[in-house]
């Protein structure tokens, strides 16, 4: 293929990739960008052009020592929901935008710390962009079958890497605020991590099903090739050993890694993806690997005695069978895998070296004289030029440097110099005694014992300069050789210099940190870090400060970057959240930490906290102050949770006193209203008792038939008297609980015969049609028939006393289901008042005009009757029809115990 | 002969009613509730108008209130006679209008005695 041809294909794919990241950044909410699966396929920004080519390579020379970079990650993924959630947590609230302001900020605000840590990454990850860049133009020039230009200018690759890199530094930099997230990036590196997928699994079901004949056809062909069982044996224990350390770098790198950290930290905005990520991720790395072998070893096979790279065999073997199609595409997959490593990579670079290097070492000054809209601008073109520099300085690295080897080793090389990061990074969210100075002397220690076992030895390897060096050590001191430190002899020199490095530096991490204090605003990070849990919500709080400060001032220096109107509405929701005065002067200790918050996405941690110092008055606070003032926060925080649970409690005791209260103040209204009608019943009678004795009385000549009447009467009322009694000490009976039910077994439409029968005649003298619709002949069923024969003769008798004089019906109907049976007795009188309905039952019930009186007569009849149900466990309620008629239903269950 | 409207719901206290004040040369009307209270109203103006408070459809607050809107009935007495007998109650009868509360069980003979005095003046 012409080397204009792919340039044509290039800048097709790379601006579709320009369309996705400005389509993104448009819809930055959109579901489309904002999902689990998005989130967890842009962290597979991990499989750089290094796992593209580089796995082939490393298997078709070396066979299994390619899978340890998989294994680690996969290994510590699961805690993943532990570790990075917690790591998230910490640099969302603190705005933390790279690995550098992480790592800065829990050793107290350190700028020393933060350009510490980026000058390690840059010099981790430069040569790691420079070998993207390498499989960039090393895989152009296969698939152009073109030899590579001596003259930079006239080398097509050269345009490439430029193109990039004003790719990347439009498209980094949209925001000055760096912890903001970059939709865009994020949703054009997830695409590519599909489209790398895509095209490699493409490429290893192209050789292993088209070119051979499927897996074992290739372990056929290859188990006949030299040296193909030691290349496929783990080897013994000092093996073992060595896949043992490489399994923990790349457990290190898939969290230290600058592009790790912006991806799965920065640009996570729910805690939630992790879930998905968690097995999607794992899963990814496993697809990838799936034809790494069968296509090296089919390289080995086709090739075999020629002198090709097998680093570019997935390119080399389509293009051998003249497909030109799966070989552009290949190369697209490789192109992808680079790009999005080098994009986000300088991304991360750009923002530390401007926030944690250039910033608060050279640019501060200058910022803080300046009006917000400059400084804007400002530190987004420190970015722009950052990532921009990064890029070609990158690609310079590559032409002056690393021509002469593979992609592993470089890849190697940098995961040992960002892996010197671990201990610090680590102890920041586990320990809290890990102080600064520890962490400065164990990075120092860590990158000069990797420059000399690894730096060194590799540099003189590109320069062919005394070898002596690495076979007989520094001055023939043989324990000194870097390749085997001490007379460690069984390591690989990666392996090797990781083991020592990372010891050494542990040690000093952890004796200084524990033999020398550190300063309070550490211990304080510290405790925020580990504990960052507790803090979460209001971790404003947990920051400890004394001093004078001014909000005014404190105002005038956020003015400075984040705009005047901005700095007003942020300030006025941090008043609302704590709850301050619009009026207080001075600011405390959680509002210095709010600005320094917000200032930190701008221009870094350290410089936050400088700037702020500069308009603050400071005081220090002695070590153990910390510690104690933390331990009253907590507990405070403790206890004002324990308050509001309390407070909580005492709020729904006193309201359920009230309710309490509210229902005796009723219950004592209804018992005044149940003496009323009772009282009032109880005269009725005895009014009519006494009017008629005391005529029988005076009326010495009272016909005989009018003195037998006022007899009957005085009989009758007497009658009625007993009665009303008895109802009301039934009832009382209901409601103490001291009536007794004697249930048993029995025909329920006997019982209703039995109940109709004594009415038989009130029914006919009022002319009232009886209709009773029984469904069944016999309906047995368990209750205390006296009691539900009292039921329906005062259902009965109500009836009666409601139909209208003429053309009375009385409706009795029965029916009976697997549960319950069910008893309705309709009358075609008046309807209800709607109003009294729900009331009805009560045994103090009254109608709302309390004047009129209830044609019930006492009102007790329906009370009891509801009474008798509830005791048999069933429902009696009342429904009206339209325009007139009435019915009462009752049920009772067919199961029930007494 | 003077005329007397007796409206209550509990036919015995009528029965008795009834007939002491018959004995005692009284026309007597009787209503079973305020409604044929009125009904008999429309055409007879008795000199004494007994209610009973608590009676169905509608009660003697409100018959007595038809009564004091009724011109031609001005100079009708009216006796509540029932048995609420809280204090609130025969302050609220009075206040409607009525020339005197009494409550139940009462005396037939200072009832008739009672009535008697209102008619002479």
């Amino acid at each position: 293929m012409s080397s204009i041809g792919l340039l044509i294909i290039l800048s097709i794919y790379l601006a579709l990739l320009f369309v996705i990241a400005h389509w993104a950044e448009k819809r930055g909410n959109s579901k489309w960008t904002n999902n689990p699966y998005v989130y967890s396929l842009s962290l597979a920004v991990y499989c750089s052009a290094w796992t593209y080519y580089g796995s082939v390579g490393v298997a078709a020379n070396s066979g299994l020592n390619y899978l340890p970079i998989y294994i680690g990650p996969i290994m510590i993924i699961p805690a993943w929901i532990i570790i990075l959630r917690k790591i998230i947590r910490i640099s969302k609230v603190n705005k933390i935008s790279s690995i550098a302001d992480f790592i800065s900020l829990r050793y107290g605000n350190s700028r020393f710390l933060g350009a510490l840590v980026t000058l390690i990454c840059i010099f981790g990850i430069l040569p790691y962009i420079a070998l993207q860049l390498k499989a960039i133009a090393e895989t152009f020039h296969v698939v152009t079958k073109t030899s590579i230009h001596s003259n930079i200018f006239n080398d097509t690759t050269t345009y490439v890497a430029i193109a990039l890199a004003l790719f990347a530094s439009y498209y980094g930099t949209r925001y000055v605020d760096a912890s903001e997230q970059r939709k865009g990036i994020v949703t054009a590196v997830a695409m590519e991590s599909l489209l790398k997928l895509f095209f490699f699994l493409l490429i290893g079901i192209y050789v292993t099903f088209f070119v051979f004949d499927g897996f074992d056809d290739i372990y056929a062909k290859a188990s006949l090739l030299e040296n193909f069982k030691e290349k496929n044996t783990i080897g013994g224990i000092p093996q073992a050993i060595n896949w043992f350390f490489l399994c923990i770098l790349s457990l290190f790198a898939i969290f230290l890694l600058p592009r790790q950290f912006q991806m799965a930290v920065v640009e996570n905005n729910r805690e939630g993806h992790i879930k998905t990520a968690v097995w999607l991720f794992p899963l990814y790395l496993l697809l990838f690997n799936l034809f790494v072998y069968p296509i090296a070893w089919g390289g080995n096979i086709l090739f075999e005695g020629k002198q090709v790279n097998p680093d570019t065999y997935s390119l080399l073997i389509p293009q051998f069978f003249d497909n030109q199609i799966v070989t552009v595409l290949v190369f697209l997959g490789g192109f992808s895998a680079a790009i999005s490593m080098i994009v986000v990579s300088s991304i991360g670079l750009s923002t530390m070296l401007s926030n944690n290097l250039l910033i608060p070492y050279g640019f501060l000054g200058r910022l803080q004289s300046e009006v917000q809209e400059n400084n804007t601008t400002k530190i987004v073109n420190i970015r722009k030029v950052g990532i921009f520099s990064l890029i070609i300085l990158a690609y310079f690295i590559y032409r002056v440097f690393v021509l002469e080897y593979n992609l592993f080793s470089i890849g190697m090389v940098s995961f040992v110099i960002i892996a010197q990061l671990a201990p610090a990074f680590f102890g920041a969210i586990l320990w809290r005694r890990g102080s600064r100075n520890g962490a400065v002397t164990g990075i120092v220690i860590g990158f000069i014992i990797c420059t000399y076992t690894l730096l060194v030895p590799y540099a003189i390897g590109i320069t062919n300069f005394e070898r002596t060096f690495i076979t007989k050590g520094p001055f023939g001191i043989e324990l000194l050789k870097p390749f085997q430190l001490f007379g460690i002899d069984y390591l690989d020199p990666v392996p090797q210099a990781l083991f020592w490095s990372l010891l050494f530096n542990c040690l000093a991490y952890l004796s200084v940190s524990v033999s020398f204090k550190g300063n309070y605003r550490e211990r304080n990070y510290a405790e925020m870090f580990v504990d960052i849990d507790k803090y979460i919500t209001m971790h404003e709080n947990a920051f400890i400060w004394k001093g004078t400060a001014y909000i005014s001032d404190i105002q005038k220096v956020l003015n400075k970057f984040l705009g005047i109107e901005n700095t007003k509405k942020t300030l006025n929701t941090f008043r609302i959240k704590y709850n301050i005065d619009k009026n207080q002067e001075l600011a405390d200790a959680r509002l210095i930490k709010f600005a320094e918050n917000l200032l930190t996405g701008h221009i870094g941690t350290a410089s936050a906290k400088i700037l702020i110092s500069s308009v603050v008055k400071e005081e220090k606070v002695s070590l153990p102050e910390v510690l104690k003032i933390l331990e009253e926060s907590r507990e405070n925080i403790i206890i004002n949770k324990k308050l509001t649970e309390t407070s909580n409690e005492l709020k729904e005791i006193s309201s359920q006193l009230k309710n309490a209260n509210e229902a005796l103040i009723s219950k004592d209204k209804q018992k005044d209203e149940f003496l009323d009608t009772v009282t009032h019943e109880l005269r009725t009678p005895i009014t009519a008792i006494r009017a008629a004795s005391e005529i029988l009385h005076d009326d010495e000549d009272i016909p005989e038939d009018v003195r037998k009447q006022f007899l009957q009467n005085i009989i009758s009322e007497s009658d009625r008297l007993n009665r009303l009694i008895d109802k009301i000490l039934d009832l009382e009976k209901f409601e103490t609980g001291k009536q007794k039910i004697y249930a048993a077994n029995a025909d329920i439409i006997q019982t209703i015969l039995k109940a109709i029968n004594p009415l038989q005649q009130l029914i006919a003298n009022k002319n009232i049609a009886l209709k009773f619709q029984q469904h069944q002949e016999n309906i047995y069923t368990v209750y205390d028939e006296e009691r539900i024969i009292q039921v329906i003769t005062n259902l009965l008798s109500n009836a009666i006393k409601f139909c209208p004089d003429e053309n009375g019906e009385i409706n009795i109907t029965v029916n009976s289901n697997n549960s319950d049976t069910t008893i309705s007795v309709y009358n075609n009188g008046p309807n209800i008042n709607p109003a009294d309905i729900d009331a009805i039952f009560d045994k103090f019930y009254q109608s709302e005009n309390q004047n009129i009186k209830k044609p019930i007569g006492s009102g007790l009849g329906l009370a009891i009757t509801k009474q008798i149900i509830e005791f048999h466990k069933g429902n009696i309620w009342v429904i009206n029809h339209s325009p007139k008629g009435v019915t009462f239903t009752f049920t009772i269950p067919n199961i029930n115990s007494f | 002969m003077k005329k007397i409207l007796i409206a209550d719901d509990e036919p015995n206290i009528i029965m008795a009613l009834e007939y002491a004040f018959r004995k005692n040369n009284f026309e007597v009307f009787i209503a079973r509730d305020g409604k044929e209270a009125i009904d008999i109203l429309q055409t007879q103006i008795p000199d004494m108008i007994i209610l009973d408070v608590m009676m169905p459809d509608i009660d003697g607050y409100a018959t007595i209130q038809f009564i004091k809107n009724e011109q031609k009935l001005k100079d009708c007495k009216v006796i509540f006679l029932s048995a609420k007998n809280k204090p609130e109650d025969i302050q609220k009868g009075l206040s409607l209008g009525a020339d005197a509360y009494i409550t139940k069980p009462f005396s037939v003979k200072k009832l008739i005695e009672q009535v008697s005095t209102f008619l002479i003046d």
